[in-house]
């Protein structure tokens, strides 16, 4: 019943609205809505991102084999609408994290809780009211000798502010339930009403370790709302740096994982590795981590030839340097020790979860933007797409590896095709307009979501980092290992604070 | 790993010569630093990094301290995991109300003397998340600033250059 409804809702939204970024647009209603958050439950569609635009509920969908992309929409004036959460679990923080942040009540979903909201925002911010400065609820864990133990939100190192509270028998982790929001900045408020450029900058700041995936799907939004193009030469470039960026980060994380196993000198090989790809960047680009690079239109920094022949060169030693440190970290059975069969994931959870990036593919969920939502320039390019099953923290570690190898040759790819021309279109709004853009990050997929005015400047924007749909399944991969083993885990998903608490 | 050792003898030093002084940050170095303070830090500073709310592109750039090029503990700078044991607190991002608490609590635990550095712009005056309710203000308004580092993020150079200043620049900006 619920199959045939949804069929139904995406034919409708193909012949109304065929809209250039390739989402469907359609309005509907309770019954609709309902049909919809069950086939996200029952597998026919992965649940791609859920949020409040003033009025309206909206939910974007991907079908399962990834031809259809749908926003679905419906009426919440009255300060409700019916919870997706109720029916398909991976809603529920996405639901929580909305209600906090504009009051609607999604009915019957099944966490009173605040998410985002910790109850000492000001009366001026989110859904009002004073500061109620009340504990926060954390899921029971009962038997005989468990203990918790409460982590951060300021952690040991030099990372994001979060808590974890874990419940443990032993050193036998029994339950983790995180708590995040702590780095929750107000970025969808901020949004309206900023000019493109303003907004763009803000964009490319929701998570600065993606920062280029942003810019990209920001900036990919706007063309797609304005119907513009972008000069060929600047979406090579912008290909050149989102694979820039993704090499980086998986040099640097491979790294970090065997620090975790006690593996130091291999770390420091592989940040010795980063520094030298974020000083290319520096030189070459004008910023360390390409920010504020791609701009909507083109891009804002040019690749010399002297560039090119630097990356070239650059390419060549990361590809000669970090194959000494995959091979210390095949050869060393002493981390394969702490790395296999340590903070598994089902490819059932995630698959139900629509878990994005080597989070997903290290389980089995056969998905890459790059290549299931196709856009500029990876549409023409050939690389595969690794996959794993057994969820692991050697799998997703594996991904990690065999993808620095094909960004390396689609870089080399890109910079054949590289050829003299103009960087940047100009972008004429003159009605208002919406579009919709998947990137894919290292880290997974980014989903923006963006409505213009008349004027030109921003109406709504939602952004949806990958680690909305990673976070919960790590405390899914964690249950059962040890505590000690935990920098692992959280280390090989590398979820995004920020980047979630928005 | 035998053969990483190899190019290590190959290739040579990575490591980064000591960058030169940055008179902006003496300066500022110097007001902060009385001198019954410095002496007491004796050439060593203890940092601890408080998050509190960053986009996390400052993390990426002060982790970036740690790698063979900065190696920072080389001039007798290190990272510590809590702020009992330490003298500085380098703070990044716009204070979210969320983070709040966190932060003067991290600061009350800081024993005395202590210094606080503000880095990246968000540390500073709030960067491009400036004007969102969900956010306090810029570090100073929760917590006293001594020593400012502009950037979105700070390069690793300017961030120890600024720790450089503390560790033995008044020496030289702040005679006796």
């Amino acid at each position: 019943m619920s199959h045939a409804l949804s069929g139904t809702l995406i034919d409708r939204a193909r012949a109304e609205a065929p809209d250039p970024d390739g989402f469907g647009r359609v309005a509907v209603s309770e019954s609709e809505w309902i049909a919809l958050a069950r086939s996200c439950a029952e597998g026919e569609h992965d649940l791609t991102a859920l949020w409040i635009d003033r009025v309206r509920a909206r939910m974007a969908l991907t079908s399962r084999d990834r031809a259809e992309k749908v926003i679905a929409s419906i009426d919440c004036g009255d300060g409700r609408y019916p919870s997706v959460g109720l029916y398909h679990a991976p809603a529920i923080r996405l639901e929580r994290a909305m209600r906090d942040l504009y009051g609607v009540e999604p009915e019957g979903l099944p966490d009173e809780r605040g998410w985002l909201d910790h109850g000492v925002w000001p009366e001026s911010y989110g859904r009002g009211g004073a500061p109620r400065h009340e504990p926060y609820r954390f899921l029971a864990a009962e038997g005989q000798g468990l203990h918790q133990i409460p982590v951060g939100p300021i952690h040991a190192g030099i990372i994001e502010p979060g808590h974890f509270r874990f419940t443990a028998n032993g050193e036998t982790v029994v339950r983790l339930e995180e708590r995040l929001g702590y780095a929750h900045k107000g970025i969808e408020s901020l949004f309206t009403g900023k000019t493109i450029e303003d907004a763009a900058k803000l964009a490319a700041r929701v998570s600065g370790d993606s920062t280029v995936a942003y810019s990209f799907a920001f900036a990919r939004a706007v063309e797609a709302a304005a119907g513009i193009q972008v000069p060929r030469r600047a979406v090579y470039l912008r290909g050149i740096m989102a694979e820039v960026e993704r090499i980086a980060h998986h040099i640097n994380d491979v790294g970090a994982i065997c620090n975790d196993a006690s593996a130091v000198a291999v770390h420091a090989h592989c940040t010795l590795l980063r520094e030298k790809i974020l000083q290319f960047c520096g030189r070459c680009f004008g910023h360390r981590l390409m920010m504020d690079r791609i701009i909507p239109g083109g891009i804002a920094a040019d690749l010399g030839g002297g560039g090119v022949t630097e990356l070239r060169r650059l390419l060549d030693e990361c590809e000669r340097d970090f194959e000494d440190a995959v091979r210390a970290y095949d050869g060393m059975p002493s981390i394969q020790d702490r790395t296999v069969n340590t903070g598994r994931l089902s490819p059932a959870l995630a698959s139900n979860f629509g878990a994005g990036g080597f989070v997903g593919r290290a389980s089995g969920r056969n998905f890459d933007c790059r290549r299931d939502a196709a856009y500029p320039p990876y549409g023409g390019l050939s690389f595969a797409v690794p996959l794993r099953r057994e969820g692991d923290v050697n799998a997703r570690t594996w991904i990690r590896i065999e993808e620095v190898g094909q960004s390396i040759g689609l870089i080399r790819s890109l910079l054949e095709l590289l050829e003299p021309g103009p960087l940047r279109s100009e972008l004429p709004i003159a009605s208002a307009c919406e579009g919709a853009a998947l990137v894919e990050a290292f880290r997974g997929d980014v989903f923006v979501s963006l409505r213009l005015s008349s004027d030109g400047n921003v109406a709504h924007c939602h952004i949806r980092d990958a680690s909305c749909f990673q976070w919960p399944l790590l405390e899914a991969a964690i249950e059962g290992n040890i505590v000690a083993d935990f920098p692992l885990c959280n280390k090989s998903f590398n979820c995004s604070y920020s980047g979630h608490d928005m | 790993m035998r053969s990483l050792l190899l190019q290590a003898l190959l290739r040579g030093r990575a490591v980064l010569q000591r960058p030169e002084d940055d008179p902006v940050m003496l300066d500022e170095a110097a007001q902060a630093l009385a001198v019954s303070g410095r002496r007491r830090l004796g050439r060593s500073l203890a940092i601890r990094e408080i998050d509190s709310g960053s986009c996390n592109g400052c993390e990426l750039e002060i982790n970036a301290l740690n790698n063979p090029v900065y190696d920072i503990e080389r001039f007798g700078l290190k990272f510590v995991a809590s702020p009992r044991h330490a003298d500085i607190l380098l703070v990044t991002g716009p204070v979210t109300w969320n983070m709040l608490e966190a932060v003067k609590r991290a600061y009350n635990a800081t024993p005395e003397p202590k210094w606080v550095i503000a880095a990246g712009d968000c540390a500073i005056n709030c960067g491009v998340f400036a004007g969102s309710a969900a956010c306090v203000g810029p570090v100073s308004s929760v917590i006293p600033v001594d020593l400012h580092v502009p950037g979105c993020p700070p390069e690793p150079i300017r961030i120890l250059q600024a720790l450089l200043a503390l560790v033995d620049g008044p020496e030289v900006a702040c005679p006796k």
